[in-house]
């Protein structure tokens, strides 16, 4: 094959920050102290943190070194299913730092916010048409808090229709986050199993859906990366019976033009502007989840809201079914500049290019690793595609072994071990922004590791090698937990 | 992962379909986690306790078997009064992967009906069980 | 598009190889009527020099500092933000990866997390943090559902004081499960009024805010005492971090769990979000914590290292059980408070508490002397409430347009204080600005 791009180079030791600071080291300019000094009852005053004091040199190195024991989408693939860990655009973080948004204050009079309030007014707007839903709140701090304000209007929607359901149907291929969401409401989640072709079938919803069932959480495109093609047949069925179809849209990168998913039928979806719309990850977070809904629920939105008069934009709180708040104050804003960014750059030509060349990108990869992996659902696939260790658990190689020795290429490993409907899964969404000389480097690792657990199976088993430290203990870290120095 | 032929099932206990194991002595009984169970969920870090006196059903949940990525419910193979749990657990969980049906024990209970105990499985029974389950 | 690599070779030459003749035809599988019927109707792609005049005219339309003068807190405050840390928050290494699902190449964000974890807990006197939460606000709606876990009754108590959108988040939790909160009344000296708890039974826990809303202390230890004797847990929240450089911490008050919000810690206001939620608690609940925790262990040569822990606890195995539908924790905002906070030291956010509080202590005592009424009589620790003369909102029109945001009107959270302004000083105004205001309240 071609020269690996996993290599080895000189990283540098770190310790802990504490085990570095010197009493009376300081990296922070103090303002200068132009007032005396008030004292205050010391029945009020502590003794001040244990931190360590440090010059602004041991601060600056010792985040350079932690940086350089990271592997991030700027350096290479990261095709974790699921994740959409596609290219962050560099001047996206340009405008978020610039001073008039980073430096707003939220409980400004609106009439000093105008264009902060601008920016969210168009960006709802923006959404509503990309998804071709009626009405958007982008107040969720994170898709799983947008999972939340979906359960959380589907449930005030029906009290005001005097409708007290319990349940709520959930499929096996859906994220852990969905029963969770729904849990919250106090919904006792049902599964419904998918088809052999791994999707929902009509009969399957048919069977379990009933009056005391407050509606369905879908995602679709599914997590098995396969768009629930019964999906209308099924939202008319659930709305027959009184009841709501939720979708997570944390597969929308597949179908962006493509899709109306108002026209789908469902009520509620939320979207994740850190996956589709290409704000970063930034190591776990911060995300944001926006929620776009059908005519009927927008009166249940979160407050405040933004409305516009005379162009001129304000909040209004004057809506009294809104679920209320959820966030402190209006949501993820320093998120939402970057992803209204994104669509201004790429345009309606240019999502929709996205989501096409996503889903090549994963049907080339499908394509070119089918008969090296297990492939347990043989159908062209949408932005990502499922895999198993099936053929390699002979030789007692699991898609965990293998995960690892793909980082000695160069490659993040895909999402493993889900959906939990597939033993041994292996999740890869390679994402539109990898070119086809990447994918095709990605793919001659995947071979390689393929035939290596067939030959030298331990080599397997004891990677990674090149990394900073060899496989963790994560038995001892959850016997003994240590969570603080 | 164990081959069934390699686990080790001892002659003298009860099985459940949720694979706990209750050995009985006279109107008292320990219950824990089989071979099998231990083997499919890999190390265990922590194990949830019911408390003694707490008096529990046939089929209800006392406590939880948790690896570094699954959570595993833990449930009565009879009804019955819970005297003693294990609580050398609390500081050694890994004893219910190395010596699951000895030290690693997780609750004594009194039974409450004895005639609950003819409906388990014998070791023949369960592993036929298991080969139809892999 | 330059966020798209593939030429129009590559692209014929891979819808070969999947067999496909069209882009279209890889969406064979979406029935006709799930279908656009049209081109998304957004305006057309713009250039990077196009986008820059646009997001340049926007961001200009928004008042901020440093041309405009805030003594404006509520919750989101106005402190310095060191170069350095911007620098090295803005590292692709930080910014680009996700979760550190697979901690041999995550060492750097896993090592940064636990870092903050003990900075946090440390600054908060607990015993252990988690990785961070969205935002002060559902880190206390969190903190209450975890107690009503613990303590399976399905009542708190929360104080007036705590930040007003704060309580109608909790309010958003709890509604749709009939859980309740009680709030409680506020003293004449502007701290929580705990004598009402003696009337509630059956509480799982009682929650103040310190700093409290009006910027007044609270005596954190007569809650933690109330709260024992109520045998319900003790949540102590907070929206200025900062203070506790100065402040008794809420764990050595006796605090069960300390939650709020980091903003103060290193990230710029962003008209509100995102945030940081801050999350610390005693070590006998750690399995009932909700979010990610980052544990130390070693790798198979014995090498230490660290990794995401406890994760039984978390959404993506426990499902419906699961201590919260968290997935994230919002880590670039945790690893801007742990730069942060080890670029103050010790010694340095001792100091920096200090003079935000003498700042403030300057203005509170000039606007006196001016003869404003200061309408709580309790110590504040940069926040105060101070009664404006009859028709102030002129005033307060007049200053807007000098750039000076003259404090909160309080007539929309608390209709009882119409009049009532809330100022906020933090280390970013120098006393000419905080004499200029006063000058300017004078005429």
């Amino acid at each position: 094959m071609a020269e690996s791009l996993g290599t080895t180079g000189l990283i540098l030791n770190e310790p802990l920050l504490w085990e570095k600071g010197k009493k009376g080291r300081s990296a922070f300019s103090l303002p200068r102290r132009d007032v005396e000094s008030t004292p205050l009852d010391e029945e009020l005053t502590g003794d001040g943190p244990d931190f360590p004091d440090l010059s602004e040199i041991d601060v600056v190195r010792h985040y350079t070194r932690l940086s350089q024991w990271n592997f991030c989408v700027d350096a290479g693939m990261y095709p974790l299913g699921s994740c959409t860990m596609k290219y962050n655009p560099k001047i996206n973080e340009k405008y978020a730092a610039l001073k008039g948004f980073a430096g707003a204050h939220p409980m400004l009079p609106p009439a000093l916010s105008q264009g902060t309030l601008r920016l969210m007014f168009e960006m709802e707007r923006l959404l509503a048409e990309i998804t071709g839903m009626d009405a958007v709140t982008l107040q969720p701090a994170a898709g799983a808090q947008g999972e939340l304000a979906g359960m959380l209007l589907i449930h005030a929607y029906q009290q005001s229709k005097d409708m007290d359901r319990s349940k709520i149907i959930v499929p096996d291929t859906a994220h852990g986050t969905n029963p969770a969401s729904a849990a919250l409401c106090g919904y006792r989640p049902v599964p419904v199993k998918s088809n052999q072709n791994g999707i929902l079938s009509l009969e399957a919803v048919y069977e379990v859906m009933d009056e005391d069932t407050a509606g369905i959480m879908i995602t679709n495109p599914n997590t098995l990366g396969l768009f629930e093609e019964n999906i209308k047949a099924i939202t008319e069925l659930v709305h027959s019976k009184g009841g709501q179809v939720y979708c997570d849209g944390a597969n929308m990168n597949a179908i962006m033009g493509m899709v109306h998913m108002g026209q789908t039928g469902i009520d509620v979806l939320h979207l994740n502007l850190h996956k589709t719309f290409s704000a970063p990850h930034g190591g776990g977070g911060p995300g944001s989840g926006p929620v776009c809904v059908r005519r009927h629920l927008e009166p249940f939105l979160p407050v405040p809201r933004i409305i516009e008069e005379n162009g001129n934009f304000t909040f209004s709180e004057d809506f009294s079914d809104s679920i209320g708040k959820l966030h402190a104050f209006y949501g993820n804003f320093g998120v939402i500049i970057k992803a209204y960014s994104y669509i201004r750059a790429m345009g309606p030509q240019g999502l929709k290019k996205a989501s096409q060349l996503a889903v090549l990108n994963a049907n080339y990869v499908m394509e070119q690793l089918k008969g090296v992996f297990h492939l347990p659902y043989e159908k062209p696939c949408m932005h990502e595609c499922v895999f198993s260790d099936k053929f390699q658990r002979a030789g007692k190689v699991t898609t965990l072994d293998m995960a690892k020795r793909l980082m000695d290429f160069g490659f993040h490993p895909p999402t493993i071990y889900f959906p939990l409907i597939v033993d041994g899964a292996i999740m890869i969404e390679p994402t539109e922004t990898e070119s086809r000389e990447e994918i095709d480097l990605f793919i001659e690792a995947c071979k390689t590791v393929a035939d290596e657990a067939e030959k030298d199976p331990d080599l397997i088993r004891n990677s990674p090698q090149k990394c900073k430290v060899k496989r963790m203990d994560e038995t001892a870290a959850a016997r003994r937990p240590c969570l603080a120095g | 992962m164990k081959e069934i032929s390699e686990l080790n099932l001892p002659e003298d206990l009860g099985y459940t379909e949720d694979h706990e194991w209750i050995r009985v002595e006279g109107h008292e009984a320990a219950v824990g986690l089989t071979d099998y169970a231990q083997d499919q969920l890999g190390d265990i870090v922590f194990v949830e306790l019911p408390r003694p006196g707490d008096v529990l059903g046939k089929g209800e949940e006392f406590g939880t078997v948790e690896s570094v990525k699954a959570v595993a419910e833990l449930y009565m193979p009879v009804g019955g009064e819970v005297l003693a749990v294990n609580t050398t657990l609390e500081d050694s969980p890994g004893l219910v992967n190395t010596n699951p049906h000895t030290d690693g024990w997780i609750i004594r209970i009194k039974q409450s009906d004895p005639d609950q105990l003819d409906i388990l499985m014998n070791r023949k029974t369960y592993l036929k069980m298991l080969e139809g389950v892999a | 598009m330059r966020y798209l690599p593939h030429t129009d070779e590559d692209i014929a030459s891979m819808l070969r190889v999947v067999g496909a003749d069209t882009l279209d035809d890889l969406f064979s599988t979406i029935p006709d009527d799930c279908r656009r019927p049209r081109d998304l109707d957004i305006p057309s792609a713009l250039t990077e020099w196009e986008l820059n005049d646009l997001m340049d005219a926007l961001s200009n339309s928004v008042a901020a500092p440093p041309e405009y003068k805030l003594f404006l807190g509520a919750g989101r405050y106005d402190h310095f933000i060191p170069a350095s840390l911007t620098h090295l928050l803005g590292r692709s290494e930080f910014v680009t990866p996700y979760t550190p699902y697979q901690p041999e190449m995550s060492q750097g964000t896993l090592q940064a997390i636990y870092e903050y974890q003990t900075l946090a807990a440390r600054l908060l006197g607990m015993e252990t943090s988690n990785a961070s939460l969205y935002d002060g606000a559902s880190a206390l709606a969190e903190a209450l559902l975890m107690a009503i876990r613990i303590t399976r009754r399905k009542k708190v108590a929360v104080s007036s004081l705590i930040h007003p959108y704060y309580r109608r988040v909790v309010q958003t939790y709890l509604e749709p499960t009939g859980l309740k909160m009680v709030e409680l009344p506020y003293l004449e000296n502007g701290r929580t009024d705990l004598s009402r708890l003696d009337r509630i039974d059956d509480l799982a826990a009682v929650a103040v805010q310190s700093p409290n809303f009006f910027g007044c202390i609270e005596d954190l230890a007569a809650v933690g005492e109330k709260s024992r004797e109520k045998d319900c847990l003790f949540v102590s929240s907070f929206t200025e971090p900062l203070a506790y450089g100065l402040l008794k911490n809420p764990g050595s008050q006796g605090a069960d769990i300390a939650c709020g919000e980091g903003q103060s810690l290193g990230i710029p206001k962003w008209f509100g979000g995102p945030g940081l939620g801050m999350f610390a608690s005693k070590m006998k609940y750690v399995r009932s914590i909700p979010g990610r925790l980052v544990g130390k262990s070693t790798d198979k040569d014995g090498k230490n290292g660290f990794v995401l822990t406890l994760a039984t606890r978390e959404q993506h195995i426990r499902r419906e059980k699961a201590t919260s539908n968290i997935c994230t924790n919002n880590s670039l905002c945790a690893l801007a408070a742990a730069m942060y906070m080890a670029s103050l030291g010790g010694t340095g956010i001792r100091e920096l508490a200090k003079l935000n509080h003498d700042k403030s202590e300057y203005l509170k005592q000039a606007l006196e002397e001016a003869g404003f009424k200061i309408t709580f009589k309790s110590p504040t620790f940069n926040e105060f409430v101070v009664e404006s003369p009859p028709n102030f909102e002129t005033t307060y029109e007049r200053l807007l347009e000098k750039k000076i945001v003259a404090g909160l009107p309080l007539t929309p959270y608390y209709p009882e204080l119409t009049g009532k302004y809330l100022m906020c000083v933090t280390e970013t105004k120098t006393k000419e600005e905080m004499d200029e205001l006063v000058e300017e309240l004078r005429n």
